[in-house]
């Protein structure tokens, strides 16, 4: 099969009906909403079952239930809803059960505006729900990525009983391109601990709360044991022209990644010595492997390039260890940087 | 010759002592839900949505399968529950703060979807886990630790859900009662098993209403709140708005 012209956003949705979804409610939100409508078409009369929900709270938790039931379940939206959705989520780590987010950003703070921006960094890869909870955050740069990312998110949310956000931005949910819809079978799993009825087996009971602290504790410590090895398995990135010679790394995810490569090719022509790490999984973040290169090539620098006022700049910072070798080149309010100016900025810098 | 004969025993659903106040009505209302679903045979089928207050704790007593969910959001989660298990007998419990303050935007709004689940809405006009606030049921006049002086119309007039849901054309079964007396708690009983019949034919949404107490929070003794409580259903009258013909 030839490739589709898709919108991110729908081979988002197409991704999670042939990943197996159950189970989508939702909430109109520019620039996520494609989502939405491509699966109140396509998903009831593929098996699944799809809700518009009232509000952006009742979706998030509506998939609280499903993933309950065991049922493999997603919602997804942007950035004001997103805040909205928090309060669950963090219910729902506690609870260890698997579902999908996706998070296509918009210009924030407040309603913002509807253009791509990577503002919620913070928001979705440190926390914003309360207590000390993890998600998987998969953040793809292409429409095809998108595809396969979103396909394999449903695998790494039953395999690890986490939720996985597929953190992407306005240009990737709108941007129309070719996708390759491959025909894979899905990876199922047993769900032991499904709510469906105590019938011949003992209750099952998911309760995301106790009131005994050292018990609360052990919860949190069990979270935490799975966390670690999350971060030693599931640490995704991509290297471009990184080597000895190399001057200047720059960190770089989704539209600013991609926006990252042109730089290279631009950089290239100039007899520039540019290299990107492009992260694909920005929790678990790329630490150890960022902490390697700056020990090993202790002349080079890094440029950290976001749609943001500098929130990933701060993971990036932290792995290097030495923040004089660390820049940042941010838009912020839905601006998408253009190449040129990167690389004007890297010149005027003198970071190469 | 006397031939032994047992009249009357506790549900095998609930197992373990209930760790709620002495007098207070959760448990009564705990015992009345579970004698239903024995009754009807449904033990096997059932998952429990246990909201956020005193009960949240109802867990421990239940031999069903059970989930507890964020404070309000018990009718959205039984929706998701429910839509995926469509065979299985999904009910909530919630109490007024739960339901009928944080929770009102699912309250309306999964009656109107026509969502086939029960809730059983336990209203004693006080928030109780949190130490006796006022709550959106509380009575004009009455003292709670957020009303002082008393309940004024401008802190909210008392909502009656009951009312607010005749209002949509979805649901198929509305129903208040009250137990303060053993005729009332008859009549309970049987609205919870009308309510629960309703989900397991599928006709649509079924909700019970029941006045309750809270001897603790109201700082009565258990007769008094009970008496109270009879005082609350001239108020909130205690009938049957809808039920299947």
């Amino acid at each position: 099969m030839g490739k589709i012209f898709m919108k991110g956003n729908e081979a988002i949705a197409e991704a999670a009906i042939r990943a197996g979804l159950n189970f989508y409610a939702g909430y109109p939100i520019t620039p996520a909403t494609e989502i939405l409508e491509y699966l109140a078409r396509h998903l009831p009369v593929r098996g699944g079952v799809f809700v518009q929900a009232a509000s952006e709270i009742e979706a998030i938790n509506m998939v609280y239930g499903a993933a309950a039931g065991g049922a493999r379940a997603m919602t997804s939206s942007s950035g004001p809803g997103m805040s909205l959705k928090m309060e669950c989520i963090s219910y729902i780590a506690l609870a260890e059960l698997p579902c999908v987010i996706v998070d296509i950003m918009r210009g924030g703070p407040g309603l913002g505006d509807i253009q791509p921006a990577q503002s919620d960094y913070f928001q979705i890869v440190k926390g914003g729900g309360h207590g000390d909870y993890r998600l998987i955050v998969l953040a793809p740069s292409t429409v095809q990525e998108a595809y396969d990312l979103t396909f394999e998110s449903f695998l790494l949310a039953d395999r690890w009983r986490i939720p996985v956000i597929i953190l992407g931005d306005g240009a990737l949910g709108q941007v129309k391109e070719g996708v390759d819809l491959y025909d894979k079978a899905p990876v199922l799993f047993e769900k032991p601990w499904a709510l469906s009825g105590a019938k011949g087996r003992k209750p099952n009971k998911i309760v995301p709360f106790n009131l005994e602290a050292l018990e609360l504790e052990k919860m949190n410590l069990a979270l935490q044991n799975k966390y670690r090895a999350i971060e030693a398995q599931e640490v995704r990135f991509e290297n471009v022209n990184i080597n000895s010679k190399t001057k200047l790394i720059v960190v770089a995810y989704g539209t600013c990644g991609r926006i990252a490569k042109s730089i290279i090719k631009m950089a290239v022509e100039k007899g520039l010595d540019i290299g990107l790490i492009r992260l694909i999984s920005l929790w678990p973040f790329p630490h150890n492997e960022i902490r390697y290169l700056a020990r090993n090539f202790p002349s080079t620098k890094f440029l950290v390039v976001e749609m943001s006022a500098g929130q990933m700049v701060e993971d990036v910072r932290l792995s290097v260890s030495d923040d004089t070798r660390v820049s940042f080149f941010g838009r912020m309010g839905g601006v998408v940087p253009a190449p040129e100016e990167i690389l004007r900025e890297i010149e005027r810098k003198g970071l190469c | 010759m006397l031939k032994e004969k047992k009249i009357l025993s506790r549900p095998e659903i609930l197992t373990g002592a209930f760790t709620f106040c002495a007098g207070c009505n959760h448990g009564t209302i705990n015992k009345l839900i579970a004698e239903s679903i024995e009754s009807l045979g449904l033990r096997e089928k059932v998952i429990a949505v246990i909201g956020v207050g005193c009960c949240s704790t109802m867990y421990n007593f239940w031999d069903t399968d059970a989930i507890v969910v964020p404070h309000g959001r018990a009718q959205a989660v039984a929706t998701g529950l429910k839509r995926v298990h469509p065979d299985k007998i999904v009910f909530t419990y919630q109490g007024d703060g739960d339901l009928a303050g944080i929770g009102m935007h699912e309250a309306i709004h999964t009656p109107n979807r026509g969502e086939n689940i029960t809730t059983f809405f336990i209203n004693n006009g006080i928030y109780g886990m949190t130490g006796g606030q006022g709550a959106p049921t509380t009575l004009l006049g009455a003292k709670t630790t957020t009303t002082p002086l008393g309940r004024v119309a401008s802190e909210g007039v008392p909502i009656r859900m009951c009312e607010l849901l005749e209002t949509l054309s979805a649901p198929v079964f509305i129903q208040r009662v009250a137990l303060f007396s053993p005729a009332e708690t008859m009549k309970a009983r049987k609205a919870i098993e009308k309510a629960l019949k309703c989900q397991v034919e599928g006709r649509g949404f079924s909700f019970v209403e029941f006045l309750s107490n809270c001897p603790t929070n109201w700082k009565m003794t258990p007769l008094e709140s009970l008496e109270y409580v009879r005082k609350m259903s001239d108020y909130f009258p205690l009938k049957v708005f809808r039920e299947p013909q």
